[in-house]
């Protein structure tokens, strides 16, 4: 019967995917109810879908479970909102992309980075005469690792693109 | 049928089956206010402040079940409103507000009286919409209406510039709409609905604990039949007084923070909590921790988000109030349902003592007028069948424990927001809805000024509400804060520089009457609502120390009142 405080309390990683109608002021409303609500946003991407009435948006945010039940219940109330599934519910898939452009003036550093980006299978997608630039997918943490990995190399400039996710198996997020 | 923008919105309005139509006009709405001219289905009623226009509606809204609609010009007329925007939000009424905009080449531009309207107002508005092309606009007319008067109601803005008003398009009443992201539940959920029954047939304790929501859902009646099948004691939060009659033997009064001393008791005492159309507002359950510490909790709310959002509960159950409580009615009849007599009876036995106490008594002081006096005049005079509206502090908790509301829709007041000045205009549409009842404003000294221009207003339209204006020289809800809680540093709550309201009213061409005397104030009240065709001021020197009790202070449980 307890009122949970909503500040002191980290509580668990929730993805959370919703379906919207694809209007102008959707991603405001989404916005503005976790601002107005002190509720913590670690993420939030969003793009029309293969129906271009329809956005995804996907949320990462943080709560217990009294939390995330009512930032769910919340979220289902916005008019805008078609469904909306929390795929930490259940077996999902996670990505986030990340472009990094790093200092490469010596043959020693492109060596270096080139090998760092074959070991994280990622991709070099730009080259200049002092700088590569490569992509790289995968869960949050894989990006964390691989920023981490370049000790030596200065890195200029990093993008994250935020996390999408989707369900596993037969269970689906669609109308 | 090709029309105008302007001439779609009065069509569609006439058709929707509005009015009244609270509104100012201006710039960006001058098309509509010329289509208005041309047609007669729907009356505008020109207000003298925007907020006053919301209010207004609101008050029809809460008065007749129907929504409050709403017209106001762009830029100032469209923040002007934002108060009873938010008011009406937190309360849950249905009200559909009509902003006028730039026209959409300049939005975007700091044009002249630009706002971003939809921004502004989305945080207190259940849904808003802005049109930008005149061939939208009859069915966003539509999905506003069904928006705000569906489900979990509330107000929804409308943002039209002003070339959408001008440009022409095809025009087709749509009887229906059907949206994909939005169908309110209205049936409980059939399982739900055997565990709570269980849950009842268990109990020793019972108890109900009912709100605005079986007001807005017209559940009253049914809530009568399953309290009698139960037997058990009902309180009502301030927007659900009436929802139940005041004067059954079942009813323990209002709870919460200036709740009775048995209602408080009786929550603190339950072990079966029946909560229904009710969110579990801090003024109602005081310390969350030692709120009804010893009850099991069935939630009944046709809104998923106010379920287990303040407090967990045992059976929550989603649907319209109405639909849910006959099915519970049913499930009893189904499953041979008892009340335990012999608990009862010492449940009952328990309750009266609390009674007993008598809470509501008050002091009285030979030459001084006390408030709660005034208030129990009221009601006898109006004979209890009178619409009362109510502004915020004070009277407004006097009002509310004091006058004993038998019917729905009969106690008119901002409960979520608390907006002083809702009194008076929310007045206005309570009596333009029915024009031959009783509608009393009770409200003070500081409330009463902040729409008191609406008394211009009320001449115009021939509007004869009753002012009962609590005149204590304070803003007496903070002096007695100050009071309790700042070693009586009463830092700017003296009202000084007070009008002589019985000039003013005669100003404004009403009727003015100043009392003073406690003798007097019957054969006053007599005089005022013997005139039926004349809005009266009340202007009533009450006692300027007096204090709503009892009183949970902020912090403390429900049990821990402070009595007189
Ligand atoms: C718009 C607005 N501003 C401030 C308040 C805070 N407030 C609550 S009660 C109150 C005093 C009201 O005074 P009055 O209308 O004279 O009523 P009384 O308490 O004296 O009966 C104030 C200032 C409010 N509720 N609404
Ligand atoms: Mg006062």
């Amino acid at each position: 019967m307890k009122r949970e405080k909503k500040a002191d309390e980290k509580g668990m990683r929730h993805i959370i995917s919703i379906l919207m109608e694809n209007e102008a002021g959707a991603l405001s409303r989404v916005a503005g109810l976790f601002s107005a609500r002190g509720y913590n946003i670690e993420s939030l991407t969003v793009a029309p879908t293969e129906d271009v009435t329809l956005s995804r948006m996907t949320v990462v945010t943080r709560g217990s479970d009294e939390i995330i039940e009512q930032i769910t219940k919340q979220l289902n109330k916005l008019v805008d909102v078609v469904k909306l599934v929390d795929l930490t519910e259940g077996p999902h898939i996670e990505r986030e992309m990340l472009m990094i452009k790093v200092r490469t003036s010596s043959s020693d550093s492109r060596e270096e980075v080139k090998r760092l980006a074959d070991i994280f299978r990622g991709r070099i997608i730009d080259v200049t005469a002092t700088s590569y630039t490569i992509e790289l997918t995968g869960a949050g943490d894989k990006l964390d690792a691989f920023i981490n990995a370049f000790e030596k190399t200065p890195i200029l400039e990093t993008v994250r693109s935020g996390v999408s996710g989707i369900s596993r198996g037969a269970k689906n997020l669609h109308i | 049928m090709k029309l105008t923008g302007a001439d779609i919105l009065t069509h569609f309005l006439a058709d929707e089956g509005v009015e009244f139509l609270f509104g100012y006009p201006g710039g960006a709405v001058l098309h509509i206010y010329d289509a208005i001219d041309r047609q007669e289905h729907i009356k505008h009623i020109l207000v003298r402040h925007e907020q006053a226009a919301t209010h207004a509606a609101d008050g029809y809204a809460r008065s007749t079940g129907k929504p409050g609609v709403v017209l106001v010009t762009s830029g100032p007329g469209a923040t002007n409103a934002v108060t009873g925007i938010a008011t009406a939000y937190m309360d849950s009424i249905p009200m559909v507000v009509i902003t006028g905009q730039v026209p959409t080449n300049l939005i975007g531009n700091d044009a002249f009286q630009e706002v971003d309207a939809v921004g502004i107002t989305r945080p207190c508005v259940k849904h808003n919409f802005l049109v930008k092309d005149v061939r939208d606009l009859t069915s966003t007319l539509k999905k506003a209406f069904y928006v705000a008067t569906t489900g979990r109601p509330g107000p929804v803005v409308v943002d039209i510039p002003k070339d959408v008003t001008a440009d022409s398009a095809d025009y087709v009443y749509p009887k229906e709409i059907t949206m994909r992201s939005y169908n309110p539940v209205v049936k409980g959920h059939g399982g739900q609905i055997k565990k709570a029954v269980k849950l009842m047939a268990a109990a020793k304790r019972p108890m109900f604990y009912t709100g605005g929501g079986v007001i807005l859902d017209n559940a009253h009646k049914e809530l009568a039949q399953l309290a009698k099948k139960l037997n058990a004691p009902v309180t009502n939060t301030s927007m659900g007084l009436g929802g139940f009659p005041a004067s059954d033997k079942l009813f323990v009064g209002m709870l919460g923070m200036h709740g009775t001393y048995e209602a408080n008791m009786a929550i603190s005492n339950c072990d079966l909590m029946i909560a229904i159309g009710a969110r579990f507002d801090d003024r109602v359950t005081g310390n969350i921790e030692k709120f009804a510490p010893q009850a099991k909790i069935i939630h009944v709310d046709i809104d998923p988000a106010s379920i287990s959002k303040n407090v967990k509960v045992n059976v929550p159950i989603v649907g319209s109030v109405s639909d849910v409580i006959k099915s519970l009615l049913r499930e009893i009849k189904a499953s041979d349902f008892k009340p335990n007599k012999t608990a009862m009876k010492e449940w009952w036995q328990q309750i009266n003592e609390w009674r007993a106490v008598d809470c509501l008594s008050y002091k009285t002081d030979g030459d001084k007028i006390k408030p709660q006096f005034a208030l129990e005049m009221l009601y006898n005079i109006t004979k209890g069948d009178a619409y009362v509206t109510s502004d915020v502090g004070q009277h407004q908790m006097w009002a509310a424990q004091y006058y004993r509301f038998d019917k729905p829709r009969r106690w008119i007041n901002s409960g979520g927001l608390g907006t002083m000045g809702f009194g008076l205009p929310a007045a206005m549409g309570v009596q333009l809805a029915f024009p031959d009842a009783t509608v009393a404003c009770v409200t003070g000294e500081g409330s009463i000024q902040m729409n008191i221009q609406e008394l211009s207003s009320c001449m115009q339209h021939n509007l004869p509400i009753k002012i009962v204006c609590l005149n204590n020289g304070f803003l007496g809800m903070v002096r007695q804060w100050q009071e309790f809680f700042y070693d009586e540093r009463y830092s700017h709550s003296y009202m000084d520089s007070l009008p002589d309201f019985v000039k003013l009213a005669e100003a404004y061409g009403h009727v003015g009457i100043q009392v003073t005397k406690p003798e007097d104030v019957e054969a006053a009240m007599k005089e005022a609502f013997k005139l039926k065709n004349r809005l009266v001021f009340l202007d009533i020197l009450t006692d300027p120390e007096e204090n709503v009790y009892p009183m949970v202070p902020a912090g403390a449980g429900l049990d821990e009142m402070i009595l007189i």
